[in-house]
């Protein structure tokens, strides 16, 4: 299928990622090789194949490990904002949403 | 004492990297520090003063994890990975953080936001990747065991590439809290050595249950050096054939054929095996890989920790050029890949195509289990390329883990062991998966093959 320039955007947008016109350009014709190549799936038939979803291993799927309700320790609000580009008052502060 | 065998590393770790760039961070007074209390404590433990190197997508508090990215980029955990805790209280002292491919996305080390990591064996060539620091950190004998992450070979891949054991143990093994996710359905921290003993014994400090992650499984971590005698007797080991055909270099080829003849004459049995669908397997792969990627690294926007964009009066216009900025060409690749096939309308055609051909996979797996104990392949298709061969085709790049990646997608163990050089002079290495939970058996194998075909080759740029 072939991706055409709006189709990138598109992505892009879908994305959040800015992309400069040297990046529409190369990305449109790497994806649609890639895509190009994995459509040979299509040469497989998959009609009553359950898809492999979830745990891998039988004992991995098991659900009934549950732990005591407990309350335990957090990092709490000065360790979890030290790292934080802009905090500002015991808060993540962003540039305006509206 | 073990201050000496972590100041050892830690100065090897110093002069080679300018030549390797292996490392990110070295923590000179950190480590030297945890050595001494050690050694002031007495405390033993199974890994008692090992000096220890963890790929920089792996949390230890205090430490950066970059994971080989901008947008990370001084980005310091406020918590320890689970991994990290257990290594750490067997006695094991990290002694740096090394290189990657950004986000573990690359078969090469070169998509890393600071630069590729230097084959030891021939510095013009690619450690292999993505845990290409760690791989080269064990083979350049800075440090005996490293730790690396394998979402589609990326510890076995580059183990092979340089010469050293590797492992990616089975899906639950271990934990992954304190792991910067890629792809959460392949995910699995795994374990470079120089011996499989090594490998065997670092393995059962990391693995078991973890409450952080629910995605570890309940299952009895057994002593994983106590299966390792040497008898692979009656062992049977499949040959999948269909796989040493096109697009395996000769010398790959014949050198791990060579493996077989080893094992059979050690005793083993050597059986047929398909893998009908393994060819399937990287198209499966870049879907399943790219569409969790896609939505694991979503949380990299500029607001809770590492790079913001300046001159982004806007939210979503900083979202944007945060995650411009901040990503290289191979994620945001990925990102746009694996966008591209979970958006609307595309989802089933692809990204549940690709779970359904997966289940096709893990099914001709245990088919082929059902009369064998392990799965002989080679590792890699080649031996290290040169860096800057494979960077503008990313196509032919993937095709580098067209051994390793079934091992992800169906979610059991796999080991790749050194079996030689090229006659370049380039390490070549075999490849042991096994079913779910055989850790012990594949190790046992691998340490059998070693103790009849020793790998004392060491690399020309060496600590020692």
């Amino acid at each position: 299928m072939p991706i055409t320039q709006s189709d990138i955007e598109k992505v892009a947008q879908l994305a959040h990622l800015e992309l400069g016109e040297e990046e529409l350009k190369t990305l449109g014709p790497q994806l649609a090789e890639i895509v190009d190549y994995v459509e040979q799936l299509n040469e497989l038939d998959t009609t009553n194949v359950e898809p492999a979803i979830g745990g891998l291993t039988p004992e991995g799927e098991r659900t009934e490990t549950s732990r005591p309700d407990e309350i335990f320790g957090s990092l709490g609000q000065k360790i979890a904002l030290a790292e934080a580009p802009d905090p500002a008052e015991g808060h993540f502060r962003v540039p305006k949403v509206l | 004492m073990s201050r000496q065998t972590v100041e050892f590393s830690i100065t090897a770790a110093e002069r080679l990297n300018e030549t390797l760039n292996a490392f990110l961070q070295i923590d000179r007074e950190g480590a030297l520090q945890r050595a001494e209390e050690l050694d002031r404590s007495g405390k033993v433990g199974p890994l008692a003063g090992i000096p220890i190197a963890v790929k920089d997508n792996i949390c230890v508090k205090g430490l950066q994890a970059s994971c080989g990215s901008k947008i990370l980029g001084d980005y310091h955990p406020p918590y320890n990975a689970t991994v990290i805790e257990r290594l750490t209280n067997a006695g094991a002292v990290v002694i740096g953080k090394t290189n990657c491919d950004e986000f573990a996305m690359g078969s090469s080390n070169e998509n890393s936001a600071f630069g590729p990591v230097r084959n030891p064996w021939d510095t013009t060539r690619v450690s292999g990747g993505s845990s290409g620091g760690s791989a080269t950190a064990v083979a350049a004998g800075i440090v005996p065991v490293a730790l690396g992450s394998d979402t589609g070979g990326s510890v076995r891949q580059p183990a092979s590439l340089c010469g050293v054991v590797g492992m990616k143990p089975t899906y639950g093994r271990n934990s992954r809290y304190g792991l910067v996710a890629f792809a959460s359905s392949l995910d699995q921290v795994g374990v470079f050595a120089r011996e499989v003993e090594d490998a065997a014994r670092v393995l059962g400090v990391i693995a078991g249950r973890d409450p952080q992650d629910a995605t570890t499984a309940d299952v009895p971590v057994p002593d994983y050096t106590a299966s390792l005698t040497g008898d692979v007797k009656g062992a049977r080991i499949g040959f999948p054939r269909a796989l040493f055909g096109k697009g395996l270099d000769n010398e790959v080829k014949s050198s791990v054929e060579s493996v077989v003849d080893v094992y059979r004459d050690l005793g083993a049995e050597i059986v047929d095996v398909e893998l009908p669908n393994a060819g399937y397997a990287i198209a499966v792969y870049y879907i399943i890989a790219t569409a969790e990627a896609s939505s694991n690294l979503a949380r990299f926007d500029g607001v809770r920790y590492g790079f913001r964009a300046e001159n982004a009066p806007e939210l979503r216009q900083m979202y944007r050029r945060t995650r411009a900025e901040g990503f290289g060409p191979e994620v945001k690749r990925r990102i746009m890949l694996g966008t591209y096939v979970l958006s609307a309308g595309y989802y089933d055609a692809y990204y549940r195509k690709a779970q359904q051909v997966r289940t096709l996979i893990k099914n001709d797996f245990l088919k082929a289990f059902a009369s064998c104990d392990a799965i002989i392949t080679p590792t890699s298709p080649t031996p290290a390329f040169a860096i800057g061969e494979k960077t503008d085709d990313p196509l032919a790049m993937y095709l580098n883990d067209i051994y390793t990646v079934t091992a992800n997608l169906a979610g059991i163990p796999g080991i790749s062991v050194p079996c030689g050089l090229s006659s370049e002079r380039l390490p070549i290495g075999f490849q042991l998966l096994g079913p779910y939970w055989s850790e012990e058996m594949i190790l046992k194998l691998a340490h059998g093959y070693e103790q009849v075909r020793p790998f004392n080759e060491r690399p020309p740029i060496s600590a020692s």
